[in-house]
């Protein structure tokens, strides 16, 4: 360890005087008979990097999939910047400023890269139905003024070479970006990214684990991420929560985690 | 013998004979095919926004004409003036659309959302049923006339000499196609260029994707059923004014379904080109072919035949996207 290096102790202490963004608190829920999470409990703090990690079928999807409103938990509460959430929709979710990336991309394929990041935009749209119906006045004006904006994004994401290519015909690596550039134009206060890297060659991972840095950086948005990389884990993330089997098995900075002895046989398996 | 010369020569013989005649039989397949073709936008809107194939579309076209004419019937003693009263009587009618668009989404399609399609199909059909139910408890059973007039729609006819020939079209057709054509280019305008008309086209495109940006389900869904019933009010107005306002109208939208299979359900282009095709074809089937050789009314099943024996070499419909499967 190198003397520039903090201490384990002062990684810990300027984890926690940050702000609650998220907190859950006791959050089941089950499919039937089949509980996918069961009474987990952590939070997320305003400006850090959270990962979220665990085996396959650990409930890691399912969990970012209750915190934007695509699942409702049978049990527990869930508070967003202060507010106790009643019942979720996912568009509320958006104008409430939590973004989203899938594990198999979900972009528009059949639309350009440019429509795609616009559609980021719905929910900012204020001008009624019958003025974009007649596409006329003040409809085109806010259109123009959300075009800066996405101009801005593209910029920021180094995708400017593929604003007019339908998104289906890209490489995976860029679909994600533009996956990323179009959570980013809903001005997120909360990113939620599903396995940014999943599929991508080392080059690509770096460029994401840049962006996603940057962002965290230069926009100040909070972000939770499941990755199954761990290095990329450990390098990128303030703190961690581990699950496993729907439980939860540990939550800490990475140093902690990584030398966690339940995690260790999580992933590695206990011999009996 | 003769059947070959019947069939494959005779036909163009007369096309070509009497080029004012042939002129006639155009455009009055194309005064059919572009109302087909609205119609089929409507379905593709739907089915596009949803998955949802709406089975309702026809009865809206007879219960938007009936609300019109029914609405107009009960203005005209209060104020006393025909155009007046359809003046009135017009945006009503859009507001019933409106209504009957927010009914569907709440007390319909809501609770079933994320069943499986042929559920929702299901369910439009129980739509149908109920419109027509409805239609009739309200309105009555009985045919009626469209208040053709009292829209200031034209009614006179315009005559041409191609050809050294007479060509005869009525201004009410001319008024149908213009009318189509404004209503179909607005349309494209509106889904290519609107906010609204990309979070339409998102919704078609990915789901999940779509709700994920904050594109409410809900508000699209009663957006494209309304857009359908402005769509059925238009092609109400127009065929009413041709055959009469009755239930029989209903059949229009099964004139649709071989422009669907033709041009995809899921091709706004598709469904414009489509329609326009079937039109021409099956009125220059049926003066050519149909009426000397099957004795006429070809124009009923003409559409399907032809439809079928395109789907034979092209399973995707002309426009739809072919599926490749990865396995």
């Amino acid at each position: 360890m190198t003397v520039m290096d903090p201490t384990l102790e002062e990684v810990k202490k300027r984890a926690e005087e940050r702000e609650v963004l998220l907190d859950l608190e006791n959050v089941s829920l089950s499919f039937g008979g089949v509980k996918a999470i069961t009474n987990i409990s952590f939070n997320i703090k305003k400006g850090e990097i959270r990962a979220i990690i665990g085996p396959n079928g650990a409930g890691k999807t399912s969990m970012l999939n209750v915190i934007n409103g695509f699942y409702q938990p049978q049990e527990g509460v869930i508070t967003f910047n202060g507010e106790k959430r009643k019942s979720m929709k996912p568009h509320l979710a958006v104008s409430q400023g939590i973004a989203r990336t899938f594990q198999n991309v979900a972009l528009f394929k059949g639309m350009s890269t440019l429509d795609n990041i616009m559609a980021g935009r719905a929910t900012r749209m204020k001008r009624n139905m019958f003025w974009q119906m007649l596409y006329w006045g003040p409809a085109q004006q806010e259109e123009i003024e959300h075009r800066k904006k996405v101009e801005e994004i593209i910029d920021f994401l180094e995708i400017q070479h593929i604003r007019r290519t339908p998104v289906g015909t890209l490489p995976y690596g860029l679909q994600k970006r533009v996956e990323l550039a179009r959570a980013l134009a809903m001005e997120p206060e909360l990113l939620l990214l599903d396995e940014p890297m999943a599929g991508m060659n080392l080059e690509e991972k770096e460029d994401m684990s840049r962006f996603i840095l940057d962002v965290n950086d230069q926009l100040g948005t909070t972000i939770a991420l499941i990755e199954h990389d761990m290095g990329v884990v450990m390098d990128l993330s303030d703190r961690v929560v581990v699950l496993d089997y729907g439980r939860k098995i540990a939550d800490g900075v990475p140093e902690e985690v990584q030398s966690n002895p339940e995690v260790i046989d999580a992933y590695l398996g206990v011999s009996h | 013998m003769e059947t070959f010369y019947n069939v494959l020569i005779d036909p163009f013989v007369q096309m070509y004979g009497m080029p004012d005649f042939f002129l006639q039989v155009l455009w009055e397949g194309l005064v059919s095919g572009v109302l087909y073709a609205l119609i089929a936008l409507g379905f593709v809107l739907i089915f596009k926004s949803s998955r949802i194939f709406n089975f309702a579309q026809g009865i809206m076209v007879v219960f938007a004409a009936l609300s019109l004419v029914g609405l107009h019937t009960f203005l005209v003693p209060f104020v006393g003036n025909e155009f007046v009263a359809a003046a009135i009587a017009m945006p009503l009618t859009l507001g019933i659309m409106y209504a009957l668009a927010m009914s569907v989404e709440r007390v319909v399609l809501r609770p079933l959302v994320g069943q499986p399609d042929i559920i929702l199909f299901m369910a439009t059909i129980g739509i149908t049923m109920f419109l027509i139910g409805f239609g009739e408890f309200v309105f009555g059973g009985e045919n009626k006339v469209m208040i053709t007039e009292a829209l200031g729609i034209p009614t006179g006819a315009i005559e041409f000499e191609p050809f050294g020939g007479f060509l005869l079209l009525e201004e009410k057709d001319v008024f149908a196609v213009v009318m189509a054509i404004v209503l179909v280019i607005s349309l494209l305008v509106f889904l290519n260029k609107s906010a609204m008309g990309r979070a339409i086209r998102a919704l078609g495109d990915d789901h999940t994707a779509a709700l994920s940006v904050g594109i409410s389900l809900s508000t699209i869904w009663v957006l494209v059923w309304f857009i359908a019933g402005v769509i059925a009010l238009a092609t109400g107005v127009v065929w009413g004014a041709r055959a009469g306002v009755s239930f029989a109208l209903e059949v229009i939208a099964y004139k649709a379904l071989p422009v669907l299979m033709l041009g995809g359900l899921e091709s706004v282009s598709g469904a414009i080109i489509g329609g326009i095709a079937i039109g021409l074809l099956e009125k220059v089937f049926e003066i050519y072919w149909g009426q000397p050789l099957f004795g006429g009314n070809t124009e009923t099943w003409f559409a399907f035949i032809f439809a079928l024996i395109v789907l034979l070499f092209r399973p995707q419909g002309l426009f739809g996207e072919k599926i490749i499967e990865r396995v």
